[in-house]
């Protein structure tokens, strides 16, 4: 199955929700709208045969207006074929439907893209942090902390040079 | 001078009196001396420090010599808790956890820089410095240090065991230092 012919599919399926589409890199990228994520996952698999979610993680750009992004990359392990989803979110209202109903390896990763990003999944059946300590109140991934803290005394001396 | 006749000393004796068919010192003394050369120690090994650490335990090194042969894996039967390598903020209630279950007396030996200071890690993630968690008694710096610098941290462990009072366990200085990172004591 040739690219093209899916991203065609793609469009005139979810016409409203295919926000742009790049293929100049290794697998096509398909940035759509994050409300309609899981609708396009969903056709993905069922009728697709993208059967694989190889990876979901989260991304920050600051400049952007949506600055909060989560990536997909889904596989398709009948033909070969790898397509890499992107949708963004807004930094004050980050929510996008949850995919742990259509994948169960979604359940970790999502819970990571949240501890680190703080994304919010909305239908996971257990959204709580997962690498860093539970009583952490931030998002230690995002781009909105200094490199470090210019109070912090506890390594001053000149050991450490500071 | 034959074979038979050559005399070798294990340790030397503490301080005392001496003289044909007894000799006299303080209990302090005795038991500090039973203490520093058979030491169990718990190894915490959780990076690289750990490594150097298994080659401070194996034929060429060979921490044995000092008395501490035996590892002990269960932290009730351990005296040195040798904590080496980096230690996650996640981690950190382990830690406490293992020296918690140490019987009095324990000591606490954090090898390596992570252990002692986060080292290269100041990140959000990491434990700068097992101090912030437990009481420390002997740092070895070095990234990773050498065995030679551990032998040397654990000579250190040796001085502090063999000259330790009887009574500093029970003294209310102790206490408060125990109180100040959160560990109860139960007696």
């Amino acid at each position: 199955m040739e690219n093209s012919i899916l991203l065609q599919e793609l469009k005139s399926k979810f016409e409203k929700s295919i926000l742009s589409v790049d293929e100049t890199a290794d697998i096509p990228t398909v940035t759509v709208a994050a409300e309609s994520i899981r609708p396009i996952v969903a056709f993905l698999k069922n009728d697709q045969d993208f059967i694989f979610l190889t990876d979901l993680c989260g991304i920050h750009y600051p400049e952007l207006e949506k600055e909060l992004g989560v990536i997909y990359h889904l596989h398709n392990l009948v033909a070969n074929k790898r397509i890499r989803l992107k949708a963004f979110l807004t930094k004050a209202n980050p929510q996008i439907d949850s995919l742990v109903s259509l994948f169960s390896g979604a359940n970790w990763m999502e819970r990571e893209t949240f501890d680190f990003y703080g994304i919010d999944f909305v239908g996971h059946p257990n959204l709580i942090r997962i690498l860093n300590v539970e009583y952490m109140d931030y998002h230690p991934m995002r781009k909105e902390y200094p490199l470090e803290d210019a109070t912090r005394s506890d390594k001053d001396d000149r050991f450490f040079g500071r | 001078m034959s074979e038979k006749d050559k005399t070798y000393t294990v340790v030397d004796a503490p301080e005392g009196y001496s003289a044909p068919g007894f000799f006299a010192t303080t209990l302090d003394k005795a038991v500090g001396l039973a203490r520093k050369n058979s030491l169990w120690p718990l190894p915490f090994a959780t990076s690289c420090c750990g490594i150097e650490f298994m080659a401070t335990m194996g034929a060429h090194y060979d921490l044995g010599r000092f008395g501490a042969e035996r590892l002990s894996f269960s932290p009730r039967q351990a005296d040195l808790l040798m904590v080496m390598g980096t230690i996650a903020k996640k981690m950190a209630p382990v830690v406490q956890q293992v020296y918690e279950q140490m019987a009095e007396p324990r000591w606490v030996i954090a090898v390596g820089a992570c252990a002692s200071s986060g080292g290269v890690f100041d990140t959000y993630s990491v434990l700068q410095g097992i101090d912030k968690v437990v009481p420390v008694d002997v740092y070895v710096p070095g990234c990773p240090p050498r065995p030679e610098q551990i032998i040397d941290g654990f000579m250190k462990i040796q001085e502090l065991v063999g000259n330790e009072p009887l009574r500093r366990r029970y003294s209310a200085e102790y206490k408060e230092l125990l109180e100040s990172y959160g560990i109860k004591i139960d007696r």
